[in-house]
């Protein structure tokens, strides 16, 4: 045995064989520590509300935006970066219906990205123009497409009703998490962390105790699992209480995950008292909301993520609504702790790979959807090893 | 896009090349790092002419999705410099270096209606944005104007694709474009504000249509266009540039620009992108004995005429009355 054979075997004993693998599709797992983000999908972009006439500076999947409002209220998503001199346009101010100034030598861009008025000559360069990306706003946000835009198609914009429909009301808040997208995803698609990370609130030992079951389809991934005759939660009793002031005893609690390529995961949760028969599709003795989460890559190591808590009862009660923001952002807080120190080690320790165990069920389905849409886009599951790559707090 | 105007240099070698009209030949490339290319994009080839290296830059016609079948025609002209005979030559199995496609004349997305207009070997710009916005569905018009059917590259092809989609005006048959009667009815459509028009083709084809695109009020931004491929409103012809200062006095022959004639006889000149957009090589006209072909679209019309500055990248001297074979001279000063 050579220096270098031993050196390989002694290696083997922790890491996987990586490198040089030939091509994509012989990847035996599914398993990327840093996994790559599709540009052919709709993420979202900002909350409704962020986007106004003065225009925002926000990366989407790699690609730095300055995204605004033209007077009409059409959301508008250019490039940020100035033809001439790429100067952030995110910098500049409003002019006129639609267009935007460039903060530095003053070039205009209409909402197209197009230049219509360039400074010190008669004309206008043919080729000064800024890419514009689609962006469409839905279910309260604004979703960009960076990819191909011939692919951009608004049918493809993931099921998020519940935030705009007059059934359902809550709110929620954007957070920027210094990791890799994926892991928010993985985090989401198990929930038995719940007993570990927030053992406080929505934590309970019979979460790794039930059985889950896993299923999916070309785009959708869903894990349902139901505990039945069970104490609520804190944070479940609560809501049980607003809606049935004296409750007391047992429930039976479920969480029905569902995942919709590439990044968004709506999540059905609730309980309802105990053998009133919740789990055959009666939910009226019990209260119900959906977690609402869509991820939008900023870049290889760090993400926008965005999320709403709705619910269909007590619709008139705004205190209701902030008080469950409110303490779903301080469950969220506990998971965005975690995930950037995951993160940290990821990164710390390059050589290390990683396992599964059975409750990454879920999770590993949501990787190979993902797999399969980057390798329908001719770019490799695993993001570039960016070393020492840390970047600025996503959103805000 | 600025984002993708990065030269990447790669091989690429010819997998077929064949006439599709009268000195108009195209050539499919395999390249080495394949990526898709966009409509509107273009490559560079670099090419050995005597011994020295230059770098053309044609439209790419079609790509295939992976980006593995790259197709370019290249024209030959009367005045064709070498570099368009050698790409001419080039057999099945040849390579040649190339760049990645480059983007600067992004076709967007999103508009209610396209109107092409393609002149002459200017269709090459065109062939790839007609195939897509048919694709997705969208409302266009695609105008192909040529002197006759044999001159027309993908004449057959295109009308197979496109069907009454297409409109096509041939000089020699009497049936010439009529440039203010197109533009009088896009300005009369209902979504005459929303209507974007990709042209490429001869100078005086696309002047014309700035002009009239111009009078009839249409937005000046939706009017798109590339300049790389340009003619002149005359054919070229020699001439010759004398810089008093720098006791420069030399001829611009018919295969050679001013600037690159101006350099070769020692003058240090500024420029960047070689194609009559951002005047960075303007020169001083201090004389002129005869007359100035501005191919350029950074100098106004007015200043165009004022004859008192010119882009030597693209603009020539032009003697079109002399047929007494008079040599126009340009007496100039540069920074
Ligand atoms: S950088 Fe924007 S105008 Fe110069
Ligand atoms: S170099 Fe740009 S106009 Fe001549
Ligand atoms: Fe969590």
């Amino acid at each position: 045995m050579t220096l270098l054979e031993n050196a390989a075997a002694k290696q083997s004993i922790r890491s996987r064989p990586v490198g040089n693998t030939p091509t994509i599709k012989n990847l035996g797992s599914t398993t990327d520590k840093v996994l790559n983000f599709p540009l052919n999908a709709w993420y979202v972009a900002a909350w409704d509300y962020e986007i106004t006439r003065n225009p925002i500076a926000r990366t989407i999947a790699g690609r730095p935006l300055a995204i605004y409002r033209t007077e009409d209220g059409k959301a508008v998503a250019l490039a940020d970066a100035c033809w001439h001199r790429l100067a952030p346009l995110s910098m500049g101010k409003p002019v006129g219906r639609d267009g935007i100034q460039c903060p530095y030598h003053g070039i205009v861009y209409n909402s197209a990205g197009r230049c219509i008025s360039m400074p010190a000559q008669e004309t206008i360069n043919p080729s000064a123009t800024v890419p514009s990306f689609p962006i469409v706003e839905r279910y309260r946000y604004a979703w960009v497409w960076i990819g191909d835009a011939t692919l951009a198609d608004p049918a493809k914009i993931p099921d998020m009703h519940q935030l705009d429909d007059p059934e359902w009301v809550g709110d929620g808040l954007t957070i920027g998490v210094n990791c890799n997208y994926q892991l928010v995803l993985d985090n989401l698609m198990d929930l038995t962390h719940e007993e570990f990370v927030h053992s406080s609130s929505i934590g309970q030992d019979e979460l790794s105790e039930s059985d889950f079951v896993v299923t999916h389809d070309d785009t959708t991934v869903t894990v349902t699992r139901w505990m039945l005759n069970i104490d609520a939660p804190p944070f479940w009793r609560k809501n049980m209480r607003d809606k049935f002031p004296d409750f007391e005893g047992k429930v039976d609690r479920w969480q029905i995950i569902t995942f919709e390529a590439p990044s968004t995961i709506c999540i059905d949760v609730g309980v309802a008292k105990a053998g009133t028969g919740a789990p055959e599709g009666d939910r009226s003795q019990g209260v119900n909301g959906f977690v609402m989460n869509t991820i939008s890559p900023q870049n290889d190591r760090s993400c926008h993520y965005f999320w709403a808590f709705m619910r269909n009862y007590r619709l008139e009660s705004q205190l209701i609504t902030t008080q469950l923001r409110d303490g779903v952002s301080k469950v969220f807080k506990e998971d965005e702790d975690m995930l950037e120190a995951q993160q940290a080690a990821i990164d710390a320790n390059p050589d290390y790979e990683f396992y599964s165990l059975n409750i990454d069920g879920g999770g590993m389905w949501v990787r190979r959807l993902i797999e399969r849409m980057l390798e329908a886009e001719g770019r490799p599951a695993s993001a570039q090893p960016e070393h020492a790559h840390r970047a600025p707090k996503a959103a805000r | 896009m600025a984002a993708h105007n990065q030269e990447v240099w790669q091989r690429g070698r010819v997998i077929e090349a064949d006439y599709v009209a009268t000195d108009i030949k195209r050539i499919v490339f395999e390249p080495t790092l394949p990526v898709k290319a966009a409509p509107g994009t273009h490559l560079t080839v670099a090419i050995e002419i005597d011994g020295a290296i230059d770098t053309r830059s044609y439209s790419i016609v079609a790509s295939s999705d992976d980006g593995t079948r790259l197709t370019l025609s290249v024209f030959k002209t009367r005045n064709t410099r070498g570099g368009a005979i050698l790409m001419h030559n080039l057999k099945v199995g040849d390579s040649i270096a190339m760049t990645q496609p480059m983007q600067n004349f992004p076709l967007r997305i999103g508009a209610e209606r396209y109107v092409l207009v393609a002149g002459g070997v200017g269709v090459t710009a065109m062939v790839n944005m007609a195939r897509v916005l048919r694709e997705i569905g969208a409302n266009y018009e695609l105008v192909y104007v040529g002197r006759n059917r044999e001159a027309m590259a993908y004449l057959d092809d295109l009308t197979a694709l496109h069907g009454n989609r297409m409109r096509v005006f041939v000089d020699d048959e009497g049936n010439s474009l009529n440039v203010d009667k197109l533009l009088g009815s896009i300005a009369e459509h209902p979504f005459a504000t929303e209507t974007e028009l990709y042209m490429c083709g001869p100078i005086r084809l696309m002047d014309g249509i700035r002009r009239s695109w111009a009078s009839h009020g249409l937005n000046p931004p939706n009017l798109r266009f590339e300049t790389f491929g340009n003619s002149g409103w005359f054919e070229p012809e020699d001439f010759i540039v004398r810089i008093p200062r720098l006791g420069i006095e030399t001829t611009v022959g018919v295969g050679s620009s001013m600037l690159e004639a101006l350099e070769s006889a020692g003058a240090d000149m500024m420029f960047d992108c070689r194609k009559g957009e951002c005047g960075l090589c303007e020169v001083r006209i201090i004389d002129l004995e005869g007359e100035i072909d501005h191919r350029d679209v950074f100098f106004s019309e007015q200043q165009q005429r004022d004859n008192t500055k010119m882009c030597c990248c693209v603009s020539r001297g032009a003697n079109p009355n002399a047929a007494n074979g008079t040599r126009t001279v340009i007496t100039l000063d540069v920074s």
